[in-house]
């Protein structure tokens, strides 16, 4: 028999429209979320929270807390005193602060306790001894040499981390261009409210092993992360990850109380649970960062871009994270999508005494895509073209390689541009509709999966096991986390392909580190794309055992039988068959039926320093056209269609991926029009709830035009690519664009909200410019840049007219 | 903190709780009665996620007192379904992709369930504006207000077809 991974034809299952295997479990309560867990002796875990963003803490007395019947342990950052941090260059977090709080929430104390009321009375015993120090609330207050270090002490500039890199000649690029143009932009912070507030229920055994049941999207980082906190080795942990109640990168990172319940359930011998509060989960938060940016790029009279220098900076909040690679990221994907023949990149983080940012959906690249492709925007009109014919001359070519050593593969972009252009009737609306009503439009591109893993190993990024029973019911065993995306039924459905079964015939157990391999997690969109093709190693090596067992029945080579509908049967001749529970009885006799499959994506990484950060075994496109109504008077605007064409390669199973990109829109007119994690004066967040945090109901849901471009992508599992991120990229753009279109307000800035851009429109009636936006962004020396020379075949090579 | 015994009728069974009197209808259900479909996203009455059908009429199981709805017929996502006979939302839910995550749906599905049965053919305007105090983060709202239409076409089709064959209306769902 014969198995191609990369068969696009003749699919029985992958490609169909069917349920999630889990979509009844998750719509009838069947489900247990990690909250829904509980344990007998189970004990309640709270957490004790700063009140300044910025104080060293003298003392921390927890003897009245501990007095208090019901009270079963109180721990401090003495008890937990490792620091810790999802990436190896940035352990600087502690789970319960040592002698310094640097954000408004930040933990002081745990408390385990018989029940809530109990816990929750004992957290306002413990008396914590600060000595506030000067908050630090933005970029420029960050930079102020003369201001307060945040960590370390004394005076200084607190950078987290610079990069200047520069691919090509930046300057002969600048030279040779007809315009050169450069624009301000300025993103808010949001953050991702998952309906569920994460929660961790930790146990110890009798064996005197740990158990952390939590709602994480990468149980390997946890499990690591533990290990080293905790002090034990990690065959003694065990993570699991329950159903997930929605992540979008809020429960990628480590989060403290994962650490306080555990430590808690050593500390008390009993089962500990702590849930997240709604605005705990504002201070836990790990979202969009902050960015300003400046951005300068030449053009010929025709269009085409000469060079680009990009500069971000970026408001990290109190700790690491993630951080490093969000800078870098900032820079990384300006390249994916345009040929960019020289490139220089400047990327700034700050640590301000704000709750830590870290990944969101598309992290690190919704920002630096809204400035350049408003930035495009403001380049065709000065050069008098059309913003589409704009971004086609400049589209990226399949199977090319970037200035930025990044290796394109499959690309639907024009696909994308083309399709979305014409169902929406862009052309014919843009600046011929009524005033008040606008069209806009953007593209972009995601990774399918970071090329690397977090920590520098050269192991499998994913592992799938499967098992069969001699009966014919196989088992799939895979590390990813379903946090909703569908990541189960994605596996389950290549799988049942490759054995001609149905996914629903499947057990799927998955995000056990000790039942199920490594995969490293649901973020970077990587589970479809690795996850995926480790089950097609796994799936095809079983078939292969199964195969040859059959064979010997049948009579004939291995190489001639297909799996398809339950049969295991002879090319050609489908009368000559086996049942599929007749074949792995007949596979059986000769030794266990138990494969394992991996996937290692391609050595990609260039050679500078960052080069880790933007490569992926494939990238996604999208392209949207947004149409929106304002209201002029109240300064509202809504969002009443988005047509988006999104290059998916393959869809696996298209309501699955249509979900992923509908929920990318509706999470992209959040962040365009409406969602901001703000702070007050003195730290204090300014909305931890989610009537005051702003985000979208179905009533300020668009109506949304789903365009699946499927160019299957040679190494992507049956040439499919991810979904989950990519396609909220255009889209803030594109709103931002419609609204320019609407009204003639030049908009440089999100949210757009009726503030924002009533103060716009009153400033154009005084016979100002109208402009949402900022004005400059912080300044700071780069100094010089890394100088990289492009790769072989880049558009770095290509003459500059 | 004074308890009492309640009796609840939850999902058409009388269900017995000694409960503190000040905890809610979302606490006796999740924490007494180990009824944890229902879910919690905030506790402030702000996502919907509590959602639970109080005679009929969607409630925030999180702002209402369980000693106040004693006595009151008590609808869960655990009571939607007859056995191996799934409401015909959760069919249409499965179907197009309109529970993601999950967490929502169980408040989703019941203040879908109290529209249908008092509009059983509603306009997708008016499913928005019912659905519109429960938040979603995954879905993007299409596919549930697909779903939720889907589900009123099947139902209106189950009672034509149930009033050709019993010669009227027998009032099923």
């Amino acid at each position: 028999m014969t198995v191609d991974p990369s068969r696009t034809d003749d699919l029985a299952v992958v490609g169909t429209r069917r349920p999630k295997i889990d979509a009844m479990a998750r719509l009838t309560g069947e489900a247990r979320y990690a909250d829904d867990l509980s344990m007998p002796g189970m004990l309640v875990g709270r957490q004790l929270r700063s009140i300044h963003a910025h104080a060293r803490i003298r003392s921390v007395d927890t003897s009245r807390a501990e007095a208090l019947p019901g009270v079963v342990a109180v721990i401090t950052g003495r008890d937990v005193p490792i620091a810790y941090g999802v990436l190896p260059v940035s352990q600087d977090e502690n789970a319960l602060a040592v002698d310094r709080v640097r954000y408004v929430g930040e933990p002081v104390a745990a408390v385990a306790a018989v029940d809530e009321e109990t816990a929750e009375q004992a957290l306002r015993l413990v008396s914590v001894d600060y000595e506030p120090l000067p908050a630090v609330l933005s970029i420029e207050d960050a930079l102020d040499p003369s201001g307060v270090l945040i960590h370390g002490e004394g005076q200084g500039a607190n950078v987290h981390k610079a990069v200047a890199l520069e691919f090509g000649d930046v300057d002969a690029g600048f030279a040779a261009a007809d315009l050169v143009r450069e624009d301000v932009f300025s993103f808010a912070g949001n953050t991702h409210a998952p309906l569920e507030q994460p929660a961790t229920l930790a146990a110890l055994g009798g064996d005197g092993r740990l158990t952390v049941w939590s709602a994480t999207q990468a149980p390997h980082y946890l499990h690591r992360a533990l290990a080293r906190v905790l002090e034990l080795p990690s065959s003694r942990i065990r993570v699991v990850a329950p159903p997930v109640g929605g992540g979008f990168g809020a429960k990628t990172d480590i989060l403290p109380h994962e650490v306080a319940a555990a430590k808690l359930a050593m500390v008390t011998g009993r089962p500990v649970k702590i849930t997240l509060t709604r605005e705990e989960v504002f201070h836990s938060h790990r979202g969009r960062h902050p960015v300003q940016m400046w951005v300068r790029t030449g053009f010929t009279s025709d269009g085409r871009i000469t060079a680009m220098h990009f500069r971000s900076l970026l408001d990290g909040g109190a700790y690491g994270s993630f951080g490093v690679a969000s800078t870098y990221y900032t820079g990384a994907l300006q390249t994916t999508t345009y040929r960019i023949p020289a490139y220089r990149f400047e990327g700034l983080r700050v640590f301000t005494t704000k709750p830590p940012c870290g990944p969101k959906r598309g992290h690190g690249t919704p920002q630096p895509r809204f400035a350049v492709e408003r930035h495009l925007d403001r380049a065709a009109e000065e050069l008098g073209l059309d913003p589409v014919e704009l971004r086609l001359r400049n589209a990226v070519e399949p199977f090319s390689r970037t200035v930025n050593h990044l290796r394109i593969t499959s690309c639907g972009m024009r696909a994308c541009i083309e399709e979305v252009v014409s169902a929406s009737g862009y052309h014919g609306k843009k600046g011929h509709l009524p005033r008040g009503r606008g069209v806009g439009f953007a593209v972009s591109a995601y990774l399918s999966g970071a090329g690397l893993p977090i920590y520098w190993n050269d192991m499998p990024q994913s592992e799938v096991h499967i098992k069969v029973d001699r009966g014919g019911g196989v088992t799939v065993f895979s590390g990813a986390t379903d946090i909703g995306q569908g990541s189960t039924s994605t596996l389950a459905t290549i799988v049942a392909e490759i054995l001609g079964l149905q996914p629903e015939d499947l057990a799927m157990v998955t995000a056990d580190t000790d039942l199920t391999p490594v995969d490293l997690g649901s973020y970077s969109s990587r589970v479809t794309f690795m996850a995926g093709n480790a089950a097609i190693d796994a799936a095809s090596k079983l078939a292969r055992l199964v195969a040859e067992g059959a064979a010997q029945r049948l009579g004939v080579p291995p190489e001639e039988l297909v799996f398809r509908g339950g049969q295991v049967a002879v090319r050609g001749d489908p009368r000559k068959s086996l049942s599929w529970a007749q074949a792995v009885r007949a596979a059986s006799a000769r030794g266990a039926l138990m494969t394992s499959g991996v996937y290692w994506a391609p050595e990609m990484a260039g050679p500078y320093r960052g080069s880790g950060v933007g490569i992926s075994p494939a990238y996604s496109y999208s392209a949207a056209v947004v149409e929106v109504a304002t209201d002029p008077e109240t300064g509202e605007v809504s969002v009443e269609e988005v047509w988006i064409a999104h290059d998916i390669g393959r869809a696996i199973n298209p309501v699955l991926v249509q979900g992923q990109v509908e929920g990318s829109v509706y999470m992209a007119v959040g962040e365009a029009l409406m969602e901001e994690q703000s702070f007050r004066r003195q730290g204090v967040h300014r909305g931890p709830s989610l009537l005051d945090y702003k985000l979208p109901t179905t009533l300020e849901t668009p109506k949304i035009h789903t365009i699946l471009i499927e160019e299957p992508d040679p190494e992507g599992p049956f040439g499919a690519k991810e979904a989950g991120q990519g396609p909220l990229l255009p889209v803030i753009p594109a709103v931002a664009a419609a609204v320019e279109d609407a009204l003639g307000v030049v908009v440089h800035e999100v949210p757009i909200t009726p503030d924002r851009l009533l103060r716009a429109l009153r400033a154009g009636h005084r016979g100002k410019a109208p402009v949402i936006g900022p004005a400059s962004v912080p300044s700071f020396e780069f100094g010089e840049p890394e100088r990289v020379q492009p790769p072989v075949g880049s558009p770095a090579e290509v003459a500059v007219p | 903190m004074s308890r009492r015994l309640l009796v609840l009728r939850v999902n058409g069974l009388a269900r017995e709780a000694a409960v503190d009197e000040h905890h809610t209808l979302l606490e006796v259900l999740r924490e007494d009665l180990h009824l944890t479909g229902t879910k919690h996203g905030c506790e402030l009455g702000e996502c919907g996620a509590c959602t639970v059908l109080v005679d009929g009429e969607p409630w925030l199981a999180c702002l209402t007192l369980a000693v106040d709805v004693e006595g009151c017929e008590i609808t869960t996502v655990e009571g939607l379904a007859a056995p191996g006979r799934p409401d015909p939302l959760q069919s249409a839910f499965a179907e197009l992709g309109a529970a993601q995550c999950g967490y929502c749906s169980p408040g989703m599905l019941v203040s879908a369930r109290a529209l249908l049965d008092a509009n059983p053919s509603p306009t997708r305007d008016e499913v928005r504006h019912a659905l519109a105090g429960n938040l979603c983060r995954c879905t993007g709202y299409e596919a549930i207000l697909d779903a939720v239409l889907l589900a009123a076409d099947r139902d209106g089709s189950a009672r034509a077809a149930a009033h050709v064959a019993g010669g009227g209306d027998r009032g099923d769902r």
